[in-house]
């Protein structure tokens, strides 16, 4: 069995990646994967307020996911959080907190804000691949880049990178993978469906090739800036 | 210190050469492109110098207002991202959020753009309900500029999608297009002193006085006005203003 | 040969720059089992056996002994708080701003105001973070007229140049007074037209500052301008 558009069940959508598109953040970077676009920015390490936020011992990681009202596959949708984006913006912190030496920075916060102007799937995991390439962007010390994709099962087979149509389709299982690049660890891990063990394991196992690949592309991003001046 | 850097800056104006070396009158480099959001049924992309906006048009069945049953209707709301500024923060709309959207709606309503009657499906029952989204993606100065224009030309890019009489089917686009009988564009005169200045920089809008927003159509004709600011214009400011607005709309059509 | 990298490349957090342990892990890397990793986005700089990085970006982070422009945010019984362009404000006490002596219960706006720049002095940098200012040295002062532009503070280096010679170089063709600081804030005082070429000047060897033959290059635009402005 094939897939809709075509694609090897180990192969990613078309990507493209590009580092300070938002000349105010201190680092920013947009993150296209297939129709998927993801915009994020990087403000700090920044004054930290109200107070009892701050950590005396490190920096505080905020992160925030939001879509824009037009950016969904249908009807607008209500701008400002949702229990979604809530959770979507806590998860996106837990992946990229292992790969990020916060220590320098006590008592005071740094600020990731991702938007998406455009999705069709695998926006929380095009989110955290943007958000790595600001945070490096910005300056911030990191012991490895975060990238993520979802992994899953499309008519019956582990796939890498699904679309919506893929997860739309009937017994499809949706699994966003975050993995620390450089340590190979996995620092986002979630599941939508019914699966077996065994079919996990494959699917961590793309995912974690597919990540390596992703790797390469973010590294592309971010030496391009620097080498077209 | 705050007076100290005005005087500078009115140095400058009074010299017609800004800190970026425009002259007071001139826009930033600007920029239009349609159709950048795949899930929009409508939308552009606006940048003037490094500030840039996106909208998005979606579409919705609604019923109608009691007092008109034949049209249709638009919303317009806007974000200011905190990913465009560092000083905007996540939450409910702020109010410089509320007046940049209800400033928009009222050059697209009063100018009557659009036929709102083209939007009725069925008298009294089903209408279409255009809903813009304003979203700031960089904020360097003059969101308004770059609003209204980005506004235009994200209803200009609109299809409507494809309805089969019940349900929207938002992965089809129709061929049907927003028919556009105006096409209303403001431009924001700001003070600064006594000299009047074109698309600020965020620099140069810490030192604005008083700004006047004039939306007009193509032949010149006004259909909204606000004045902003925390000082008072004359009556020779707002004809001089309103002047220099409309000449400059005229040449910011020309981007569409 | 363990190295993978050469001295100039850039390079981004993760990126392997050797293998083994042939080589010591400076500023802006990191050991692990296999070799020495990059913690930053950085320009590789390869001296002895020793790899680090010359950060291409990040925000300001105060260190002692640094000479920075400052902003007035605050002003207490004891001092002035002051805005150093970082995550961090600092505190310019009663006793460290002046050689004067101040009266207890005195106006101490009648010294520096909020909103006022000052070129001001590190003395101490605590490791919460706490940072204490002094005005009491040469070049000390507060900043009146001008403009203040600011630029991304790993570049400050390179604006200032070996000895001052890139900044002089600015001086000399614009005739406009410059203070740099260590945080990134730039002073400029100047006509309209001549302070917009220092600052088209100042921009353009901070998008530069990674290149070699930056002093050439910067020499030529100058010239460039100055004849266009006769």
């Amino acid at each position: 069995m094939n897939r809709p558009d075509g694609r090897r069940f180990d192969e990613l959508r078309d990507i493209e990646a590009k580092a300070g598109i938002i000349k105010r953040a201190d680092g920013s970077a947009s993150f296209k994967i297939g129709d998927t676009i993801a915009y994020a920015a990087v403000y700090g390490p920044r004054n930290l307020y109200p107070k009892f936020l701050q950590n005396p011992e490190k920096g505080v990681l905020r992160c925030s996911y939001n879509m824009m009202p037009f950016s969904g596959s249908g009807e607008r949708i209500r701008p400002g959080s949702s229990r979604r984006s809530k959770e979507i913006s806590l998860v996106t912190q837990k992946a990229l907190l292992p790969a990020i030496n916060l220590n320098e920075f006590p008592n005071s916060v740094i600020d990731i804000f991702i938007e998406f102007p455009q999705t069709d799937a695998g926006s929380r995991c095009a989110g955290i691949c943007a958000v790595s390439i600001a945070l490096a962007e910005a300056g911030i010390p990191m012991k490895e880049l975060v990238a993520a994709v979802a992994v899953g099962l499309v008519n019956g087979e582990v796939a890498v990178d699904l679309s919506k149509e893929e997860e739309d389709l009937g017994g499809a299982v949706d699994i966003p993978i975050a993995v620390t690049t450089r340590s190979g660890k996995i620092s986002l891990l979630q599941m939508d469906g019914m699966i077996k063990a065994e079919d996990i394991k494959k699917g961590v196992a793309l995912g974690k090739k597919a990540c390596q690949k992703i790797f390469e592309i973010q590294k592309k991003a971010l030496k391009e800036k620097y080498n077209t001046q | 210190m705050y007076n100290n850097l005005k005087l500078h800056i009115i140095n400058c104006l009074n010299e017609n050469i800004r800190f970026d070396g425009r002259k007071n009158d001139e826009h930033r480099k600007i920029t239009v492109e349609y159709g950048i959001s795949k899930s929009a049924e409508g939308s552009a992309r606006v940048k003037i110098g490094n500030t840039e906006v996106i909208v998005g048009v979606k579409t919705e069945i609604g019923t109608p207002y009691p007092d008109k049953p034949g049209e249709g209707t638009i919303m317009v709301g806007a974000e200011l991202t905190p990913l465009s500024n560092p000083d905007f923060e996540n939450g409910p709309p702020s109010i410089q959020a509320i007046e940049l959207a209800r400033v928009i709606d009222r050059g697209l309503r009063e100018s009557e753009a659009m036929d709102f009657k083209q939007l009725c499906i069925k008298e009294g029952e089903k209408v279409w309900l255009l809903l813009i989204d304003i979203c700031t993606v960089n904020d360097e100065g003059n969101l308004f500029d770059a609003s209204s224009l980005a506004a235009l030309a994200a209803l200009k890019d609109m299809h409507f999608p494809a309805f089969d009489g019940e349900k929207i089917d938002y992965k089809k686009k129709s061929e049907k297009k927003l028919e556009l009988k105006e096409e209303p564009l403001s431009v924001t005169v700001y003070k600064i002193g006594e000299k009047y200045v074109i698309d600020p920089t965020n620099e140069e809008e810490v030192f604005v006085d008083s700004r006047l927003t004039v939306a007009a159509t193509s032949d010149g004709t006004i259909c909204a006005l606000q004045k902003g600011g925390d000082s008072a214009l004359t009556e020779e400011d707002i004809d001089a203003m309103i002047d220099l607005s409309i000449k400059k709309t005229q040449e910011l059509r020309k981007h569409l | 040969m363990s190295l993978l990298i050469k001295d100039k490349d850039i390079v981004v957090p993760g990126e392997e720059l050797a293998k083994g342990i042939e080589y010591s892990s400076g500023y802006g890397t990191y050991k692990d089992k296999e070799g020495i990793v990059a913690s930053k986005l950085g320009l590789v700089n390869i001296r002895d056996k020793e790899i680090s990085l010359v950060p291409l970006s990040g925000r300001y982070m105060p260190q002692r002994d640094d000479v920075i422009i400052g902003q007035i945010e605050d002003i207490s019984f004891s001092g002035w708080r002051v805005d150093t362009g970082s995550a961090y404000s600092a505190m310019l006490s009663v006793r460290d701003a002046t050689s004067e002596y101040i009266n207890k219960g005195a106006d101490l706006t009648r010294f520096y105001d909020l909103g006022d720049y000052i070129v001001t002095k590190i003395l101490n940098v605590t490791s919460q973070k706490l940072i204490d200012l002094t005005m009491k040295g040469p070049g000390l002062r507060k900043l009146v007229g001008g403009r203040i532009i600011e630029v991304n503070a790993h570049k400050v280096p390179r604006i200032i140049g070996k000895a001052g010679s890139m900044v002089s170089l600015i001086k000399e063709h614009t005739n406009c007074k410059i203070t740099v600081g260590q945080n990134g804030l730039i002073w400029i005082d100047g006509s309209p037209a001549d302070e917009l070429v220092a600052v088209n000047t100042i921009r353009k060897i901070e998008r530069e500052a990674h290149i070699s033959g930056l002093t050439d290059k910067i020499k030529a635009y100058l010239e460039e301008c100055c004849k266009k402005n006769e």
